[in-house]
This record gives structure tokens, C-alpha cells and sequence, in this order.
């Protein structure tokens, strides 16, 4: 199987192109731009929190506009472009189609991406990816935080469109002989987060279009001073951006699913509860918004319905990582660069999950909510297990997509000290919650728990930031400079259990 | 994918479903007993605003970024925001509770031993967020 590998083409050639793969290219070009440049901003976080006090950053409100942007950039413009890219290279060729659906549609909700882009970093926002009322509409600076609005706006109908595009081409465009129970488990995963997206996202974009028009000061809707209500945009953001942490997990974990039976050199365990377990997180993902949203002052019962729904979600996820173990259980197991980042992301997204229920039980809540530890827990799904998953996966495509091989041993390296740093940082925040830390804060005072944790955790940031610079330069140098690649079997795997499609679609 | 059975999978779900059902009930025991405000309470009404907190005592009395409590009594915030939504947090006797403008949200303790405790707001309302500080003081009861 083969990637579009073709001649050198003028760019523009790719820019205008509606083909799938190019337009993969175009997505996972910009998506890994946006990963390094969220990434910087976490640098100077964290370098800012090293101490109390100021550091390098010179105000608060500086501060307050780069976890803004830093938290935007990584979700919106690395993560869910990030997924489109991979599925834009796999799902046409996982269910034996010439290309997407809708090419042109394809190309469309790509380029919508940049100017978005361009509006959140051009405005630079304070008011956090949360968008909080009454804070957003009546403290805000515009035009910073109007651009936002209208960037995240144009993000949310791009995945949209994108969403509707992999829910056809995998519906509608599957070859007549494959049935639905016949397609790989990353195109179950493409379509569970597709259609969730396609329920959850709509109820974002209202919320945003009553955010601008309170900013404009027409209308009160989220605005307690004209008799709105702050909590039911809470609701409604939470009602799209919980089923949104399926969305971008789901495509990570159909990613592994792709990696980790072809290095384990055996079928994946269960196709079938692996299916299952994609359909019961994108239907039981609907049913805990709310447990964001204990402390607004809830009433027990609510608390009692949210904690319930979120529990739910467990047993599904526990699936998923049973049919890895299980996988590698007793496997010829090949430690390629991919499968390292897999199997890492699976021990991450264990942990995660594992924090997650002590966020979900009412009365622990109460001590980790808007503390470090829900930044840290959230950050081991984001980074841990997500970013995890598609670099991982990036390695696994790089060969069909450039031809050429990356360097195994920079790659190792790059998974060793991402996956030190990630634990340091991480995983500390845990501690430097129950300590009380809360989230989002410029300067804390000097007290010294909080001290020590926020070291080790800049010390991590640093190292990872160490392995991206590792990994850019892998990647820039492997795609002009490196071995050419074995398409057939570039991870020597005896190809048995290699990759089942052998198809090239043909460029239009 | 292939023929075998799949029983240490639905063994192990039905592990998990149990260990989920054991959390969500002690939780929801827990929370039962934590919500019970004591009748003796006294209310205390906190405000919050860019970017401090106002605590107003049953008697009248006002003190702004602290608030002196008794040793041994039942104590209950009436938490409330003037301007944007803020977040009352005693991490010490693990009270949080949001402060909305236009709501009025409840929480109560009871402080068991004298000391000093950090105020903070734990919820993202602007500049100085992060100084959105106070101190409990709890001091031996006077009479």
C-alpha cells in the first residue's frame, strides 16, 4: 500500500487539489504547525510557574491570552485537524473508495481551518477555551475575544462538514462487498466520532452565536445584569465539549487499533467488542456534561444523574484497553517507534481514566475540580493518550506517505523523554491539585509544596519540548534525506499480518 | 477477531461494572451526608467580585478579604457574585462552591481545630484572578 506517492509537485498542485490524500497533506501539515506552536505557549507556562512571582512572562493578562490560545490551538487546530488528516489517508482506502464522498466538501472544510487559525492567533483571547459568561461577555477585551468567537465558529462548521463527509464515505461509498461489520476498527472509530460531532457540535454554535450577540449587548441570554442565565451556557458548552473529549479520544484509540495488532504480528483480540465499545462511548458520552458543573451549585439529584452517566462511559473505555492487553498477550511483539507510542498511550489513558473517576464521584470533586489535578488529568487524555496515539500513528504513516524511512533511533528517543516529561508534568499536577493549586493562575504564593511541584513539572515540559525538537528534526530531515522505505513491510514485520489493503487511488 | 469465546472479557466488564457501582455508591453516601447543612448553622453570605471576597456575618459585622470563624460551630456560606462568576474555596475543609451572579449556591462547615487557612477563588474570572485570595482565621470561641 502506497500513499500518493508521486512525483514532486508544484505546491500549489496540492494546495488546489480535492484529492484525499493531498488534502490529508494539507490537514497533517497544519495540524503538526499548530502542535508546535500550542506547544511553545505551554513552554512559557511552564517556565512562568517555575517560581512565584513573575518570571518571563510580564502580566497577567499576557498570561491569561496565552493559556487562552494554548488550549484553543491544541484542541481545535491540532487535534480534531490532526484526526481528519489520518482519516483523510485511511478511510477512503479502509472501505475501498476512490476517494471522500464529497471531495470538493473535503477541500472546503480544510481551508477553513487557516483563517480560523489566523483569527484566534491574530485576537489572541483572555477569556480561556471555557469562554466563561459573564465574564466573556461583559470583561472580555475585544476584538480579541470577538475573534475567537468567529474562529471558533468557522472551526465548528469545518468539522462539521468533515464529519459528514467520513459518515458517507463510510456509509454510502463502502465497497458493495465489504459489510459494516467488515470495515477496520478505525473506520468504526472515524464514524462513532464523526456522528457524535455531528449531534454535539450544533449546540456549541448556538451557544456562540448567543455569546457574540450578548457581547454586542442585543440580547442577555447568558448576561445575569439584562435577567440571563451564565449556567445555561455552561450547559450548553459542556453538552458539546464533553461528547467532544469522545470525539478527539476515539479517533487516538482507533489509531492503536491500527498499530497494535500489526507490532503484536496477531489479529486484535475482539473486533466486536471493539465495535461495541466505540458505539457505547459515542451514546454514553451524550449522558455526563454536567459532572463540569457540581460546583455551580446543583442540586443532588442532578449531581446524582451526572455522576451515574459518567461511571457509564468506565466500562466501555476498560474495553478498549482489555482488547490492547489482550492483543499483546502473549505476542511476537516488534518495539517499532509506533508501537512504543501506543503502548505508552495505552498505560496513560489508563491512568486518566482511573483520575477521571475520582473527578466523577461527588464528593471528591469537590477537592480536585479547577485544581491542578483536573489540568493534569485532562492533560494525560490530551497529550497522554491523544497526542500519544497520533504521533504514534504519524510514525506509522511516514513511510507510505514520503516513501522514505524516519530515523528509528531519534524516534525512540523521542518517544523516551516525551514519555518521561509527560509523566513528570502530569501527573505531578495531580499532586499540585490536591494541594490546592487552583487552575489558571499567573503567580501563586510561595508556598512550598507548591513550589516543588511546579519544578518538577517545568523541568517535564522542558523535556518533552526537548523530544518535539527531536522529532521535528527527525521529520524534516527523513522526508527530503531519508532511506528509502519498503513499502511492502517497512517495519520488517513478515508481513503476514500486514497492512490488508493494497490500494492507490488514483489522483483527479 | 476468529472463534474463541470471549468470557475473560465479559468477566473482567463485569469487574469493572461492579467496581463503578461500589464508587458511585459510596459517592453518592458520602455526598448525602455531606450536604446535610446542621440547623444551628450560622450564615454567613459571601460575596465575590473582581477581585475579592466580602464576608457578611449574621450580626452585620463585615470583613473583607477575611473572615474569622469559631472553633466548634456550624458555619453556612451563602455565596453570591456581583460581577462575574467566581469560586469560594476553603481547600483546607474541602468548601467550594461557585459564586454566580444572579444565584444564591450553599455550603457548610464546621471548623475543628484553631488555625489559619488560605481563601482562594478556584474558578477563572480575569486579571487578578490569581490573587483572589483571603484567610480564614478560626479562634477559640469568646463566650
Amino acid at each position: 500500500m502506497t500513499l500518493e506517492l508521486q512525483k514532486p509537485r508544484p505546491i500549489w498542485q496540492i494546495m488546489f487539489s480535492t484529492h484525499h490524500t493531498d488534502v490529508g497533506l494539507l490537514y497533517l501539515i497544519s495540524s503538526l504547525t499548530f502542535l508546535f506552536l500550542g506547544g511553545s505557549l505551554a513552554l512559557g507556562i511552564r517556565a512562568e510557574l517555575f517560581l512565584p512571582g513573575s518570571q518571563i512572562i510580564a502580566d497577567a493578562m499576557t498570561f491569561n491570552r496565552i493559556f487562552t490560545v494554548h488550549g484553543t490551538t491544541l484542541i481545535f487546530l491540532f487535534i480534531i485537524p490532526f484526526a481528519s488528516a489520518v482519516g483523510n489517508y485511511y478511510v477512503p482506502i479502509m472501505v475501498r473508495y476512490k476517494d471522500m464522498a464529497y471531495p470538493k466538501l473535503n477541500a472546503i472544510a480544510f481551508w477553513m481551518i487557516p483563517p480560523a487559525g489566523v483569527l484566534i492567533w491574530l485576537g489572541f483571547a483572555d477569556f480561556t477555551w471555557y469562554a466563561t459568561p459573564p465574564y466573556s461577555i461583559i470583561s472580555a477585551p475585544g476584538p480579541a475575544a470577538d475573534m475567537w468567537i468567529f474562529g471558533l465558529k468557522i472551526l465548528g462548521i469545518s468539522s462539521v462538514l468533515g464529519a459528514l463527509n467520513f459518515v458517507v464515505t463510510i456509509l454510502k461509498c463502502k465497497h458493495p462487498d465489504m459489510s459494516i461489520g467488515q470495515i477496520p476498527l478505525m473506520a468504526w472509530s472515524f464514524l462513532s466520532s464523526s456522528l457524535i460531532i455531528m449531534v454535539a457540535i450544533p449546540t456549541f454554535a448556538a451557544a456562540l452565536l448567543m455569546l457574540l450577540t450578548d457581547r454586542l449587548g442585543v440580547s442577555g441570554f447568558f448576561n445575569p445584569a439584562m435577567g440571563g442565565d451564565p449556567i445555561s451556557y455552561a450547559h450548553l458548552f459542556w453538552f458539546t465539549f464533553h461528547p467532544e473529549v469522545y470525539v478527539l479520544v476515539i479517533p487516538a484509540i482507533g489509531m492503536m487499533y491500527e498499530i497494535i495488532p500489526r507490532f503484536s504480528r496477531k489479529p486484535i483480540y475482539s473486533y466486536s467488542s471493539g465495535v461495541f465499545a466505540f458505539v457505547m462511548l459515542s451514546i454514553v458520552g451524550f449522558s455526563s456534561w454536567a459532572h463540569h458543573m457540581y460546583a455551580t451549585g446543583m442540586s443532588f439529584t442532578e449531581k446524582t444523574v451526572f455522576m451515574v452517566g459518567t461511571l457509564a462511559a468506565v466500562p466501555a473505555s476498560a474495553m478498549h484497553v482489555f482488547n490492547f492487553v489482550a492483543t499483546m498477550w502473549n505476542a511476537r511483539i516488534r518495539f517499532s517507534t509506533p508501537m512504543m507510542w501506543a503502548v505508552g498511550g495505552i498505560a496513560l489513558f489508563f491512568s486518566a481514566g482511573a483520575g477521571g473517576v475520582v473527578n466523577s464521584a461527588m464528593p471528591l470533586d469537590f477537592t480536585t475540580h479547577d485544581t491542578y489535578w483536573v489540568v493534569g488529568h485532562f492533560h494525560l487524555f490530551v497529550m497522554g493518550t491523544i497526542a500519544f496515539g497520533s504521533i504514534g500513528y504519524l510514525y506509522y504513516m511516514f513511510p507510505y506517505v514520503t516513501g522514505r524511512m524516519y530515523n528509528e533511533t531519534l524516534g525512540k528517543i523521542h518517544f523516551i523523554l516525551s514519555f518521561i516529561g509527560t509523566v513528570l508534568v502530569f501527573f505531578t499536577q495531580h499532586v499540585l491539585g490536591l494541594y490546592g493549586m487552583p487552575r489558571r493562575i499567573y503567580d501563586y504564593p510561595p508556598i512550598p509544596e507548591w513550589i516543588a511541584m511546579n519544578q518538577i513539572a517545568s523541568i517535564g515540559a522542558m523535556i518533552i519540548g526537548i523530544s518535539m525538537a527531536v522529532f521535528l528534526a527527525n521529520m524534516i530531515h527523513s522526508a527530503g534525506k531519508g532511506k528509502f522505505a519498503d513499502t511492502d513491510d517497512p517495519f520488517g514485520l513478515g508481513g503476514k499480518y500486514y497492512y490488508p489493503f493494497e490500494a492507490k487511488n488514483p489522483s483527479h | 477477531m476468529g472463534n474463541h469465546s470471549n468470557w475473560p472479557e465479559w468477566i473482567y466488564v463485569a469487574v469493572v461494572i461492579a467496581l463503578m457501582t461500589w464508587v458511585g455508591a459510596e459517592a453518592w453516601e458520602a455526598e448525602r451526608l455531606v450536604e446535610h447543612v446542621p440547623a444551628d448553622a450560622e450564615t454567613i453570605i459571601v460575596t465575590g467580585q473582581q477581585w475579592f471576597w466580602t464576608f457578611e456575618h449574621e450580626d452585620g459585622t463585615k470583613e473583607i478579604g477575611e473572615l474569622h470563624v469559631e472553633v466548634g460551630k456550624a458555619y453556612k456560606f451563602e455565596v453570591m457574585s456581583k460581577d462575574v462568576n467566581h469560586s469560594f474555596n476553603i481547600h483546607d475543609y474541602v468548601v467550594l462552591m461557585d459564586a454566580i451572579p444572579g444565584r444564591v449556591n450553599t455550603v457548610w462547615f464546621a471548623p475543628d481545630a484553631v488555625g489559619e487557612h488560605d481563601i482562594q477563588c478556584r474558578e477563572y474570572c480575569g486579571l487578578i484572578h490569581y490573587n483572589m485570595r483571603g484567610t480564614l482565621y478560626v479562634t477559640e470561641p469568646t463566650t
